[in-house]
Order: C-alpha cells, then sequence, then structure tokens
C-alpha cells in the first residue's frame, strides 16, 4: 500500500511491536518460571524477571529422564509417521485433483470437502475408531484418527499445483512417454517444495500438539502417552492435589512447578526449532496455495 | 457420452464397435493410476468421515453394548428429553454460539487490521520480525497454553495477582473461581493463540493486489483510510467471505482444548466455560451416557449444517461469486 499519512505509520508501527511483545512476553514467562527455584516461585511468585537463575529444575528432569524421555520419543515417534503418511496421502489426494480432465474429479473434491460441512462428530466417531477399528489403547489412536486432519491442506495443494505448474510441462513429459506417477515424483513434487513444506509444517504442529487423541483412546495404557498427554496428565494430578488434600495418588510423584514449566519449554523446543526451516516456504506456500483455483 | 455410444450401438459396424472399446480402455488405462493414487485417502475418507455419519442415529437409540450398537432398540426422541431435562446443554450451546461470534467479530478484525500493518510498515525488519514472531502462540499446544494462562492466573504467586493487580492497587482474584471473567479470558487467549495464522491468511491476499490500483487511487488524492476502504477490503472479500462462512458452519463447534484445558476444567466455571464439545466429552468419557452425548453430538451436526447451508444462501443472494458452493 501507498501510505504516505505519519500518524497511519505510527499506529501501525505501534500496533506490530505491541503484539510482537505481546506474543513473547507469555512466552518468556513460561521460559523465566522454568528457570526460577522452586522457594522463589512459591515465595515471590511468577515474574518475568527472576531474582536468581536456577537450573534446578532442568537437573532434576535429567534425573528423572525415564518417563517423561519416553513420552518425548512416542510424540517423535507419532510425528515421524504422522507426517510422512499424512503429506504422502495430501499429495495422493491432491495431484489427481488437479488434472483437470479426470473423469468425476467434481464429485471426489465435493466427497473431500463435505465433511467440512457436516460429520458424524465425536461420539459416532469414537465408536468407530474403538468398536471396529479398535485403535483404543494402542499407539495408532494416536495416528491414524488424524490423517487428512484438514482438507484445506489438500485443496490448497491442489490448488498450488493448478496455478505453478504449467500444464505445459506435464504434457510434454507425457508426450515423452512419461507416466502419471513419473510425472508426480520427477517433476510435479520437486517443483512443490513451498507448498509441501507448509503442509509439512501445519502437519507436524497438529501431530506434536495432539493430547486430545490421547485421552480419548488412550485411557489405560498411559505408557503410550506423548509429552502433550504427560503435561496434561501433570497438570491435572496438581490441580487435583490442590483441591482435595487426600489424592489418589503420592504428593511426591508430581513435579513441582518450575519442573512442570521445564517440561513445558521442552515440549515446545522441537516446533521452534523446525518453524524457521519451514517459515521461508509458509507465506509462500499460503499464498499460491490459495489463490481462487 | 456413454448414452450416446448406447443410442448408436445397434447400427454400429463391428470395427467401431472395437475402437471405441480400445478408446474406452485406453480412458481407463489412462486414468487408472490417478484412481489408484486417490484410493487410500477415498478409503480414509470413508472410514474416518462418512462411516461416522451413519452413526448419528445412535442420537434416536437406547445403546446397549451388549447387542451392539445397530441392534439396540429405537429410543425415539427419549435422548434429547433427557439432555434438555436441565439447563446443561443449553448452557453449552448457548456458551458455544456466543464465544464463537465473538471470535468471528474480532478475530477477523484483529487479523485483517495486522495484515495492513504487515503490508503497511516500512521498517523491512520490523515486517519481517513480526511475521515470523506473530505464529509463535500458533506452534503451542492449547495445554501448554494452559500453562502459561496458569502462570499468569494461578491466585496464590501468579503473575497478574502478584505484579499487575498490586500495581492498580486491586486487590487478588481467584481466577479459576469466578465465572464472569472467563468470557473475557478465553477470548483474550483464543485471539492470542489464532490471529498470527488468520493474519498472515489475510496478509497473503493483500500482497497480490495489484499495486496500480493504489497508484491509480493516490492520484484520485485517496487518503490511506481511503485506499484502505476502496482498495484493500474489496480485495480481501473473497477471503473474508470464505473464511466467514466455515467459521459460521463451525458456530456450534469450539475449540476442545481451549475450553477443557486452559480453565483447568474447574466445576465452578462450567456456567461460561462449557461447550457442546466438552459437554459431550464430559457426557461420553467421564460420566459414559452415550444417550445424552449422541444426541448433543447430533444436533451440533445438524445445527452447523443447517447454520453453513443458511449463510451460504444469504452470501450467493447477494454476490454469486462468493459463495462457498
Amino acid at each position: 500500500m501507498i501510505n504516505d499519512n505519519k500518524a497511519y505509520a505510527a499506529f501501525f508501527n505501534v500496533l506490530l511491536v505491541f503484539l510482537v511483545l505481546a506474543c513473547l512476553i507469555p512466552f518468556w514467562l513460561l521460559i523465566a518460571s522454568s528457570f526460577t527455584s522452586e522457594t522463589t516461585l512459591v515465595q515471590n511468585g511468577y515474574s518475568l524477571f527472576p531474582q536468581e537463575w536456577n537450573t534446578g529444575a532442568y537437573d532434576y528432569l535429567w534425573t528423572t529422564r525415564g518417563s517423561i524421555g519416553r513420552a518425548y520419543i512416542m510424540s517423535i515417534v507419532y510425528s515421524a509417521i504422522g507426517v510422512t503418511v499424512n503429506v504422502l496421502m495430501t499429495i495422493l489426494f491432491a495431484y489427481p485433483l488437479s488434472r483437470s480432465e479426470l473423469p468425476g474429479k467434481n464429485f471426489l473434491s465435493l466427497m473431500l470437502f463435505f465433511p467440512m460441512l457436516f460429520n458424524g462428530g465425536l461420539v459416532p466417531t469414537y465408536l468407530v475408531y474403538t468398536n471396529i477399528l479398535n485403535v483404543k489403547d494402542s499407539i495408532w489412536g494416536m495416528i491414524i484418527p488424524y490423517l487428512l486432519f484438514n482438507p484445506f491442506l489438500v485443496i490448497m495443494m491442489r490448488t498450488y499445483f493448478t496455478s505453478s505448474i504449467p500444464n505445459e510441462v506435464i504434457e510434454a513429459a507425457k508426450i515423452d512417454g512419461a507416466t502419471e506417477t513419473q510425472c508426480l515424483v520427477r517433476i510435479v513434487t520437486p517443483m512443490s517444495k513451498p507448498i509441501i513444506a507448509t503442509v509439512s509444517l501445519m502437519t507436524l504442529i497438529a501431530y506434536w500438539n495432539n493430547w486430545t487423541n490421547g485421552i480419548y483412546f488412550l485411557t489405560t495404557r498411559t505408557d503410550l502417552y506423548g509429552i502433550q498427554n504427560y503435561l496434561n496428565d501433570v497438570m491435572n494430578k496438581a490441580s487435583f492435589l490442590q483441591s482435595h488434600s487426600t489424592g489418589m495418588f503420592n504428593a511426591s510423584d508430581i513435579p513441582n512447578t518450575g519442573v512442570r514449566m521445564a517440561i513445558a519449554v521442552i515440549a515446545v523446543i522441537p516446533l521452534l526449532v523446525a518453524y524457521p526451516f519451514f517459515q521461508k516456504y509458509f507465506v509462500k506456500g499460503i499464498t499460491l496455495g490459495s489463490v481462487k483455483g | 457420452m456413454e448414452q450416446t455410444m448406447k443410442q448408436k450401438k445397434p447400427v454400429l459396424p463391428e470395427e467401431e464397435k472395437n475402437r471405441t472399446r480400445s478408446r474406452r480402455n485406453k480412458r481407463i488405462k489412462q486414468f487408472l493410476p490417478l484412481y489408484i493414487m486417490l484410493l487410500p485417502g477415498i478409503v480414509y475418507l470413508i472410514i474416518n468421515n462418512y462411516l461416522p455419519m451413519g452413526g448419528l442415529v445412535i442420537a434416536f437409540k437406547k445403546v446397549n453394548y451388549a447387542v451392539g450398537i445397530f441392534n439396540s432398540p429405537w429410543a425415539g426422541l427419549s435422548n434429547f428429553k433427557f439432555l434438555f431435562s436441565n439447563n446443561d446443554a443449553l448452557n453449552a450451546l448457548r456458551n458455544t454460539v456466543l464465544y464463537n461470534l465473538g471470535f468471528i467479530l474480532f478475530g477477523n478484525i484483529l487479523a485483517i487490521t495486522v495484515a495492513i500493518a504487515l503490508d503497511c510498515v516500512k521498517s523491512k525488519f520490523l515486517k519481517r520480525f513480526s511475521q515470523v514472531v506473530i505464529l509463535i502462540p500458533y506452534l503451542l499446544s492449547t495445554v501448554i497454553v494452559s500453562y502459561i494462562v496458569y502462570a499468569f492466573l494461578n491466585p496464590t504467586n501468579g503473575f497478574v495477582n502478584n505484579s499487575v493487580l498490586p500495581l492498580l492497587g486491586i486487590d487478588p482474584i481467584k481466577w479459576y473461581n469466578v465465572p464472569k471473567y472467563w468470557p473475557v479470558i478465553l477470548t483474550i487467549v483464543y485471539l492470542w493463540m489464532s490471529f498470527g495464522y488468520s493474519s498472515i491468511l489475510y496478509y497473503s491476499t493483500i500482497i497480490g493486489i495489484d499495486k496500480s490500483l493504489y497508484e491509480a487511487a493516490v492520484m484520485d488524492g485517496a487518503t490511506t483510510w481511503q485506499q484502505i476502504c476502496h482498495v484493500t477490503l474489496p480485495s480481501l472479500k473473497f477471503t473474508i467471505i470464505t473464511l466467514v462462512l466455515l467459521a459460521v458452519g463451525r458456530i456450534c463447534y469450539s475449540d476442545f482444548g481451549l475450553f477443557y484445558q486452559v480453565p483447568q476444567h474447574s466445576g465452578l466455571l462450567y456456567s461460561t466455560t462449557q461447550t457442546i464439545d466438552t459437554f459431550v466429552y464430559r457426557a461420553l468419557l467421564e460420566l459414559n451416557d452415550v444417550g445424552r452425548s449422541s444426541a448433543a453430538g447430533f444436533l451440533q451436526s445438524i445445527l452447523g449444517f443447517i447454520m453453513v447451508f443458511t449463510a451460504n444462501t444469504l452470501v450467493s443472494r447477494i454476490d454469486k461469486e462468493s459463495a462457498l458452493f
């Protein structure tokens, strides 16, 4: 936009600076409290600038790395399988839909899109997964219910394929004798890095942060919990202890506040590390994927 | 095409018949790989999305696991009568709709403003840096967000009670015990988590606007405000309508984690934090009450569908191009 108005420029600058701070400060409070000793936390409360920095919480995490490490590894397993399968399924769904001459294309698009408008909801879905597919208390309960979790990603990818990859390139390859599979693997996929990166990041966020499937399906096998469910569980136990003096479990089993904050911090790190690698593609992927196709 | 072939069939010479057959074979051969590619996705959609739709009939059944769900006796509307026998379900419905209306309104205003700001800001650094930072909350799970909210609102040593309220001379507040604060808290938390992503969505549309439109507007003496009103917003119209329509379709749905985990599922707060999703979850997995939860889920699905259909019809009456379908 052409913007010569000083007042607007100032307003937009202030707004962005304010929002940047609003995004960073809560996150900083989480980090700062994980580096505060328990006694300081109890006496002085949560603070953006703890009086003394203390790595006690992380030392404690290291000594109890067994159960936390296990949950962490489970999260990595779920995310790795989930992202790989999901991205493959998205590409395999989007590519045929991007071929304009495919018979039945509109019906297939409708089939993909319709569940966004109408669906069976939690109870029937839960019953299908527990009574027909029997994923309860298995790792599949953490993986299968989230595949193709967002039809928008397929639509974005299809739009990217139709708008950014000239049909002539594919036709030329066909004339040279390439099959559809070869076209997809050798031509379309290498040309689609931004959208594949975008879809991968969105899927990674969904799988890494997923804990609802854990509370739906992993009701007895808490040893299969990923890091988010582990955190959720610790939080629930802690707030249960606060409201009931006699608990069903030993208070000493529950990590103290600082440690809980430290677990939360290490649970965010993988996404924060992955994010910059994907970020440069992100706006581009969304832009090219959301052009009306 | 098939019909015309059938009509011609009796008069077709043998060789031409062979030719159409081989053409059809060729056509199948040409598209078969594409259909095979689609197969995993279609099978998955059938299992994950279409099979549960049939399960909506559970809302009209008296579920008896011993004879199986589909052999269970019909119960008429008794599940629904039971659902509305007290105010819990209506309260959850009201909360869900009101929160969503607030989220749609404030979320879109904030996101569009931020998108315009990102476009207008001259400093390259601020432009880049804020694009990266505003997406950070989007990376956090609702569990982690609930930890952060707890760090702020913990009644004994939380940041707000400890550091913010004393500055204003206000006594500490027991946040997790008082329902009236939560509509504001949850709206702020929702905006915090989601505004980055929707801002980027709008921003990606804004950077596609033809720059000459602005130049022409400036030539005509348009102020910044007029440029926003007459160039930027009209160009965003399609994105806004699409996002709002989809959000309206989901007006009976809520982010389960936001309403379940962020208020620490404090029972004292149900009057303002219970939504249909938390209601269904609590009825199904905590109370093991399939009847009530399936009836509530049924209403959620049907109302959502009616809402999106109505909204879409209204939009297509006004502007056919902008409608979703």
